[in-house]
């Protein structure tokens, strides 16, 4: 089947079964490999992506399901404000350790930032417990959240 | 970097450096230096093989210098780690470094592996005098320009100064003149004062960072080649069972499939080829849904018995029989314990976990005109060449290794069963690219496992409260003779060679599972036993855990290990449990219904580690709330920024093992997790606060992928007895509601 895709603000036609999830479509049919495999069932969040600015998983999400939502990826997110605020604030204090899960975490932080643009660390735990580090760099994920967010944050809470 | 044929070389008994010219101007430099013999075989107990230690450094015209990072990076941020200490000697400044990510070449540059918090405590000198070497010639190269001595010259950021005539200029503008000098004697070079680094002990950013955080593509599984297809492999639902037949054609017409390869292994599932059927697609998910369509029928009967209930029912019966073995046997303790004032008893068990790390095991290869390309995630990828000989055939010449970043290790990636497979299938469709990703559930039914243990202590405590014996037997699997992989003891743990009376000994009992490292193996178990084991010897000499901790370990020196065992220092132990007692205010119980603190002390992988945890439990829940680390692993912290976030992932890491809910079971051989809901990780809600001093003694710095795991089991575990007056003696823990 022939899909058309707005992906990263452009269309791009796919050919392939409308079941096939999202996930392997920017992998393996648009070489976007920034969005990542790490459960195949939706409990690890190593795939999320933003639909229509949401944040969701691409490996349950099948592309016949996609229709004329905008996709976002982590390739393009910093192209928003947003985005780009995450972006330098994950390098400020350097959040990863292996980095395999931190694309996923982003966009799981961006779509949240975008609904509340001052969270608190209850919020923060809730919007981000869908995503798993197994390196366990959450301190530092929840302190990039606070920083982006315009948050002052204690030395060693950032340590 | 592609040197110029070597033009000089400066060799003295231990060391060879050699300087060329850079392509494109600029000085090359690297060093060989041999070492005694192989860390990681020492590690592993395998007969010491020559080995050499190569650090590559190279100074282009225009200032840029270039550092080759020759080991895998899984995480530990060793790709940015030893670069620094290079850097920091060649009095370079930071933003002009660039890293280069070697691939795989024994000749060229000895072991490359990550494994046991190893590459710092050996690259420590070596990398500094590499760095040295290498700012001597530039320096050398300067004076001679200027007709001034070496010693009227100093250096800064990349520069070189003569300050009596207030003339300067950059490496770059020298680099192919030093390039032509004869490289100094490594031994020989001076190094820095430590006060005067200024990049070693900073916090520095990891070189990939800004790549992740853009999505670039620099893991394994990113690999893209021309033409590539992407493959499953199916192996048989329990360890060790074989091919009898599968639905090929069914699988074969199913939507994008291109091949399917029914596989016959080589027998030795465990560290060969397991028999399986490959199915290769062009997507990867289209491969994984033919496998449906394969109805294959497995002879499984190689591993019936194999359950968890069985390996559970075996220990308890060899429990009661008595040990097997004897590992060692200090003193009397049969007899202390008989005329103890105080005798202690308790059984401890843990049991398999996988190591689950977030990136799938994958693997790419291209087999064409008999040679071999593989780009692999591989924690010990020159291990991967010598298995791809011997279950396939190929020769290491043959073969080209790139390493890529890996999603995660934790000992996992030591085993390369999955480059195995990615060769296999590869070389059954040559000339076409082949991308083997394992599923999540594949990857968690085929771990090398933590294997699960049994202990049974018994301690006796004198009328003045002194530990006077231990006991341990420890069951444990294996085929009678040797034990399973990891599943060995550690002889050297204490509270041996602290108490006059001490026996550890040992039963075995067969498994067809296979059985791996996992972040810091052997000690992530045996710490749990043994110190929350001590915390039951302590409260029955009406003291606690840290006073009786330092009463044992007495006053400060070295206690040798058995064998080539790293000694033991009392002094760095008792450092560090003192340093904890005070940030954590030890001695102040925290307020609250049925909270407390525990506390706990390790030595693992040359680091002292103690752990203070505060944890409050409801009905059967456990919070943590938080945790507090003193840990000592020398002088140096060459990267606060990568060093504080593992002390906080291990931290986090053993919590998970501990509360999450993650055991690995089998029925018959067939493991019954799959997949994160069955088995647990740990999420952003279970991280706690936690609070790291670092106690730093005169040592040369060591490793810290590791050290920082095993107390903060015990620690937490004997909080939750605190705080309920229940012990924990299994995990994962699961209390009883109230």
């Amino acid at each position: 089947m022939g899909y058309r895709l707005d992906i990263n603000g452009t269309v791009r036609e796919v050919e392939v079964p409308g079941e096939m999830p999202l996930l392997w479509v920017l992998r393996d049919e648009l070489g976007l490999v920034g969005t990542k495999y790490g459960c195949g069932k939706g409990y690890c969040g190593a795939c999320t992506v933003h639909l229509d600015g949401a944040a969701v998983r691409s490996c349950q999400l099948k592309v016949e399901s996609v229709g004329a939502a905008k996709v976002q990826t982590i390739e393009h997110i910093g192209t928003s404000a947003t985005g780009a605020r995450l972006q330098r604030a994950w390098l400020e204090i350097d959040v990863m350790q292996c980095g395999y899960c931190q694309a996923g975490q982003i966009m799981s932080a961006c779509a949240l930032l975008g609904r509340s643009t001052r969270p608190s660390d209850a919020e923060i735990n809730a919007a981000m417990s869908g995503n798993i580090c197994r390196c366990g760099c959450y301190h530092r994920i929840r302190s990039a959240i606070r920083i982006a967010a315009g948050f002052k944050e204690e030395a060693d809470h950032v340590a | 970097m592609s040197p110029e044929p070597m033009s000089r070389a400066a060799m003295d008994r231990r060391t060879v450096l050699k300087a060329s010219l850079l392509a494109g101007g600029g000085l090359a430099l690297e060093a060989l230096i041999p070492l005694p013999a192989s860390a990681l075989a020492a590690a592993r107990g395998e007969p010491a093989a020559p080995a050499a230690l190569s650090a590559f450094v190279s100074v282009a015209a225009d200032g840029v210098v270039t550092i080759v990072s020759k080991n895998p990076e899984i995480g530990q941020g060793i790709k940015t780690s030893l670069p620094m200490i290079v850097a920091d000697e060649l009095d370079c400044d930071w933003s002009q470094v660039r890293i280069s990510q070697a691939d795989v070449d024994q000749a060229r540059y000895g072991e490359q592996y990550a494994g046991g918090s190893t590459a710092t405590t050996r690259d420590w000198l070596p990398m500094r005098q590499t760095g040295a070497a290498a700012r001597a010639m530039l320096l050398q190269a300067a004076a001679k320009r200027w007709r001034v001595r070496p010693a009227e010259l100093t250096t800064a950021k990349g520069r070189i100064f003569h300050r009596a005539s207030g003339r300067s200029l950059g490496y770059g503008e020298v680099a192919s003149a030093a390039a032509a000098l004869p490289p100094p004697d490594l031994s020989q070079v001076p190094l820095k004062d430590p006060s005067q680094f200024t990049i070693i002990g900073q916090r520095v950013v990891g070189i990939d960072s800004a790549r992740i955080v853009r999505g670039a593509p620099i893991f394994g599984v990113d690999t893209r080649l021309p033409g590539m297809l992407y493959a499953v492999y199916e192996v048989a639902p329990a360890y060790g069972g074989r091919l009898v037949k599968a639905d090929v054609e069914a699988a074969r017409r199913a939507p994008g499939v291109r091949h399917v390869i029914p596989i016959v292994g080589n027998g030795d599932y465990d560290s060969g080829l397991a028999d399986g059927v490959a199915i290769l697609a062009t997507h990867w998910w289209l491969a994984n849904e033919a496998r449906a369509q394969l109805a294959v029928q497995w002879d499984l009967s190689a591993a019936k018995g194999h359950s968890s209930s069985v390996y559970r029912a075996n220990a308890e019966a060899a429990i009661a029989k008595g040990p097997q073995s004897d590992l060692r046997v200090d003193g009397d303790a049969a007899g202390q314990l008989a005329s103890a004032a105080k005798r202690v008893a308790a059984r401890y068990d843990y049991p398999f976990i996988a190591h689950a790390p977030l990136e799938p095991q994958n693997c790419a290869a291209r087999f064409s005109d008999g040679k071999l390309e593989i780009w692999a995630p591989s924690q010990t990828p020159q291990r991967g060449l010598a298995a791809l000989e011997k279950a396939l055939g190929i020769a290491p010449a043959n073969v080209t290794l790139h390493l890529t970043r890996i999603g995660g290790g934790f000992g996992r990636r030591l085993m390369n069963d999955y480059m195995i497979q990615a060769a296999a299938i590869a070389r059954a469709v040559p000339g076409v690219p082949v991308q083997l990703i394992w599923s999540r559930e594949d990857d968690m039914r085929r771990d090398y496992y933590r294997p699960g243990g049994w202990h049974s202590f018994e301690a006796g405590v004198s009328e003045r409260g002194e530990l006077v014996a231990f006991t341990d037997h420890f069951v444990t699997f294996g085929d009678g003779k040797t034990t399973a992989r990891a599943a060995g003891y550690n002889t050297a743990m204490p509270p041996a060679g602290l108490v006059p009376h001490l026996r550890y000994s040992q039963s075995m009992m067969p498994t067809v599972i296979n059985t791996g490292a996992l972040r810091a193996p052997g000690s992530n178990a045996l710490a749990f036993a043994s110190q929350s084991f001590l915390d039951e010897v302590a409260y029955a000499a009406d003291t606690d855990l840290p006073r009786l901790m330092l009463a044992t370990l007495g006053e400060p020196r070295e206690v040798a290990a058995p064998g080539n065992g790293v000694p033991f220092d009392t002094g760095r132990a008792r450092a560090v449990i003192a340093r904890v007692v005070e940030i954590s205010d030890w001695a102040q119980e925290p307020a609250g219904p049925q909270r407390a603190k525990g506390f706990a002390f390790y030595f693992s992988h040359r680091g002292y580690f103690a752990e203070v945890v505060d944890a409050s439990v409801a009905g059967s829940e456990v919070t943590v709330h938080k945790v507090w680390v003193a840990g000592d692993i020398g002088s140096h912290i060459v990267n606060p920024m990568g060093a504080e976030n593992q002390v906080r992932g291990a931290v986090i890491d053993g919590l998970a093992q501990a509360l999450a809910g993650q055991a690995i079971e089998f029925v018959d051989g067939a493991v019954q997790q799959s997949n994160f809901h069955d088995f647990p990780l740990a999420r952003m809600p279970l991280a706690p606060e936690i609070e790291i001093a670092w106690v730093r003694s005169a040592k040369p710095p060591t490793g810290l992928g590791e050290p920082a795991l095993p107390p903060v089991i015990p620690a937490l575990a004997n909080a939750i007895f605190a705080a309920t007056g229940t012990r924990v003696r299994s995990l994962p823990i699961r209390l009883r509601s109230a």
